[in-house]
């Protein structure tokens, strides 16, 4: 049968395709008939299938996804290397051809998703960061998550203020205004940090739920914060810094309202930013600024930030009294919970996906805490009963991402993915069954449990969970 | 005080600056020229949060009767006519009793079989409820309710959860009475280890879970108690579209992703692709009428560059008065296309 391995195609067992790649399967291709031609050398029929293949492929990413790609003929080889291709002989595009660049056409699939059925308006809703698509730990720009509570705007930050009052006039001398120029003439400071929703895998407390760790994880994202430590604007308006807390109010429709302590304004941790990741913050995520408050849930982090009053004490805003309160198996909610304790995730493979191929992977995902730094994490491929070191990639920094990875060889078996981070605190992400012992089922928020994700024997990767 | 003519002026504030702020933290000269003293009627203007204590709280009052009113007309669109409603937002009053107004503790949050949570099962504070409606509410028009109308609207919600009686007048002056009925006033436990400072606001404790790095042998078997639900398969849309198609993986069903897309129609991908589903239904209103709904209401009537020009510029009052936000980013031949095909009876094949 050596002559049948001259035209060969890749695929799985569900069709799916591998470019570039030689293995013995003719028959896949070709039909019997053809094989039969093949076999009495009609090379002619070969070399019209060849150039058909190379025509579909310059084509555009849909001829680049069918069978075209997948021809290597195992004589002379891979026509993407044999063939000259059109970007290798013709003239490519000018400078500033887009003036601010965008990714490739072939990523369309690397976007942000909302959640159907989550939330009946796309006001009041969420868009999740696709944790499967990315790399290393900061979050493209464009790729942040969304949460919004009365919609977004994109403010005229020339029509932009921020005023520092207190809640009782002698707890700040002298309540100031400030434009963005006068903000953006301060000591600045840049800084990478996580930021992630309290209800952050809120819809796998009690059961699996979503799909894929875009929907699971996804209410996540890392970027460098170039801001205002705001102590220095308090200490400018003459503020009492014994006082406890202080409110952060948004000027969108919602003016979104929450307790920040002292004690982190006082550390230089809270940020009054406006940069994000070399640019301005993005509209969504609070054009032109926004709170910092690192390791803390993103509601802490107001957007569109339009007020900071000093107080001596606690606010119990909508989100401090309604939402973002922790309800226990007692029918008691803890409020003011506001840490995001260590957790990780592996985002490739993940759910939703899958392995082609038995053979070598490398598992990669991300691993963050509220409290410093993460310190170690494990991976289990057989669902925590045993554990490896994974490698952790630098930076690693206090209260920000740090993406881990291990070398993995799939034996083709089932299999089931955990990662179990710990900080320098030494606190040890929690089992679901640990978390569900002490919190129950039934909160939405702070689910820092250790997600699993199921493989099975045909490569597919599934949502699941493990106590 | 006398005015210093304006060559003077730069050589006075210069020599006496210093003099009288020496005693005081040097801070609030050092950024010479940033920033403004906020005017006593900026701070009115924004300084509107109204604390537990009640600071902050403006004078006022509204009745049960007036509030229905205003619920009527502006609330209950969203909310439904009883604060019930769960078609946009999450139910405001249900699920509390008489006796959790004696005691301050909804005893249906002790229950795991209890449906769902409303705001008035979990809200212990009533001046939450006040300052969030006056900043936030009507949800499409946030901050026009007058102060009288925030003290109606929730005198109204009160009496809807039975903890003020019909003929109820809520005041600046009886809010913290109200406060001492909230049903679940006792609810809210501030002793964790999740709050970011030893302010005294929680009492700190150890983090509750505790788990060890056990690196072999860590425990006997490996069990999955929970699994993708099989109607939750598809619930998120293709999975195939929503990894590369290249690299260590691909997305499960990938093969079957361009017959499955072809089936669509285009114009249906379209509404998806523009946002228009997350508040329209095919046949059924979401927060907006569904298609087809629309289709029959315009049967025989040549209406397209009429709703063309309401998609791209917004308007409510047709179907209630929940209003349809301007679609700004909408190309015009996308606006035509969609409504085409809406008037059409909205296939989605």
């Amino acid at each position: 049968m050596a002559k049948n391995e001259e035209l060969i195609p890749v695929e799985t067992p569900e069709g799916l395709k591998k470019p570039g790649r030689i293995q013995k399967a003719p028959e896949n291709f070709l039909t019997t008939t053809e094989v039969e031609q093949v076999t009495k050398g009609r090379r002619d029929f070969l070399r019209g299938s060849f150039m058909a293949a190379v025509a579909a492929a310059v084509t555009g990413r849909n001829a680049f996804a069918q069978d075209a790609s997948a021809l290597v003929d195992a004589k002379t080889g891979d026509p993407y290397i044999l063939q000259p291709q059109t970007w290798a002989t013709t003239l490519g595009k000018g400078v500033a051809t887009a003036p601010y660049g965008l990714p490739s056409k072939f990523e369309s699939e690397v976007i942000r998703r909302p959640s159907p059925g989550l939330t009946q308006t796309t006001q009041s809703s969420v868009s999740f960061s696709p944790l499967q698509s990315m790399f290393g730990i900061i979050t493209a720009s464009g790729l942040h998550f969304e949460r919004h509570h009365q919609g977004w705007y994109d403010i005229d930050p020339s029509m932009h203020r921020l005023m520092v009052n207190g809640s009782s006039p002698e707890f700040v001398k002298n309540p100031k205004v400030y434009t963005m120029d006068d903000i953006m003439r301060m000591p600045f400071v840049s800084r990478i940090h996580f930021i992630e929703c309290g209800a952050n895998t809120g819809m796998e407390w009690g059961n699996v739920a979503v799909p894929t760790v875009q929907y699971t994880h996804g209410m996540l994202s890392c970027s460098e914060f170039t801001g205002v430590p705001l102590r220095l604007l308090l200490e400018d308006c003459g503020a009492d810094m014994t006082k406890k807390f202080v409110l952060a109010e948004g000027a969108d429709g919602s003016a979104m309202t929450r307790t920040i302590p002292m004690e982190m304004v006082l550390n230089d941790e809270v940020l009054v930013a406006y940069g994000m990741n070399g640019e301005m913050m993005r509209p969504e995520n609070g054009y032109p600024l926004r709170l910092i408050v690192p390791g803390v849930q993103g509601v802490s982090w107001v957007k569109w930030l339009r007020r900071i009053e000093v107080g001596d004490q606690p606010y119990a805003t909508k989100d401090e009294a309604v939402h973002y309160i922790d309800l226990m198996k007692d029918g008691q909610h803890r409020q003011y919970t506001s840490i995001q304790e260590c957790k990780s995730v592996i985002c490739t493979p993940s759910g939703g996906q899958k392995l082609l191929e038995k053979g070598y992977y490398t598992i990669s995902g991300l691993a963050w805490s509220g409290r410093g730094k993460i310190k170690q994490v494990d991976v289990s491929t057989d669902g925590g009963i045993n554990w490896k070191r994974a490698k952790l990639e630098t930076p690693i920094q206090s209260k920000a991402l740090t993406r881990f990875s291990l070398p993995w060889n799939w034996d083709g078996k089932t299999a089931i993915l955990q990662s179990r981070a710990v900080d320098d605190t030494g606190f040890v992400q929690p089992s679901y069954g640990q978390l569900r012992a002490v919190r129950g089922t039934r909160s939405i928020y702070h689910n820092n449990a250790i997600q699993s994700w199921g493989v099975a024997e045909n490569g597919d990767v599934s949502n699941v969970q493990v106590l | 005080m006398f005015k210093f003519s304006n060559a003077m002026k730069p050589a006075f504030a210069l020599a006496l600056v210093p003099l009288l702020f020496a005693t005081q933290a040097t801070a609030a000269d050092k950024y010479s020229g940033v920033g403004r003293t906020a005017t006593p009627a900026e701070i009115q203007a924004w300084d509107i949060d109204v604390r537990p204590d009640f600071k902050g709280l403006p004078k006022g009052s509204g009745s049960v009767e007036q509030g229905q009113v205003i619920w009527e007309n502006k609330c209950a669109s969203c909310h439904g006519t009883f604060g019930e409603n769960n078609t946009v937002f999450t139910p405001l009053i249900g699920g509390t009793t008489k006796e959790d107004v004696k005691t301050g503790n909804v005893a249906n949050l002790k229950r795991n079989d209890y449906p769902g949570r409303t705001t008035i099962m979990k809200v212990s504070t009533l001046s939450t409820l006040w300052d969030y409606i006056h900043r936030a509410m009507p949800w499409n028009a946030p901050k026009t309710l007058s102060d009288d109308d925030v003290y109606a609207v929730l005198a109204y919600l009160l009496n809807l959860a039975e903890i003020v009686p019909d003929d109820f007048t809520l005041t600046n002056n009886n809010i913290q009475d109200v406060q001492k009925l909230m049903p679940n006033r006792n609810g809210m436990m501030r002793k964790h280890a999740m709050w970011p400072g030893k302010s005294g606001l929680v009492t700190a404790t150890p983090p509750d879970t505790k788990n060890t790095t056990c690196m072999t042998n860590c425990k006997p078997a490996a069990k999955v108690s929970s699994t993708l639900p099989d109607y939750a398969k598809t619930s998120h849309g293709e999975l195939a579209t929503q990894v590369r198609p290249f690299g260590q993986t691909r997305g499960q069903g990938s093969a079957d992703a361009p017959a499955a897309k072809s089936a669509h129609n285009p114009d249906y991908a379209l509404a998806e692709k523009s946002g228009c589903t997350a508040c329209h239904g095919i046949n059924q209103k979401i927060v907006g009428p569904g298609f087809t709904e629309i289709a029959d209401k315009y049967k025989g009537q040549d209406v397209t560059s009429k709703l063309v020009t309401k998609v791209k510029n917004g308007g409510s009052g047709v179907w209630g008065s929940m209003p349809m936000p301007p679609q700004t980013d909408l190309k015009d031949s996308d606006a035509q296309a969609l409504v085409k095909w809406i008037l059409s009876g909205a296939p989605t094949q």
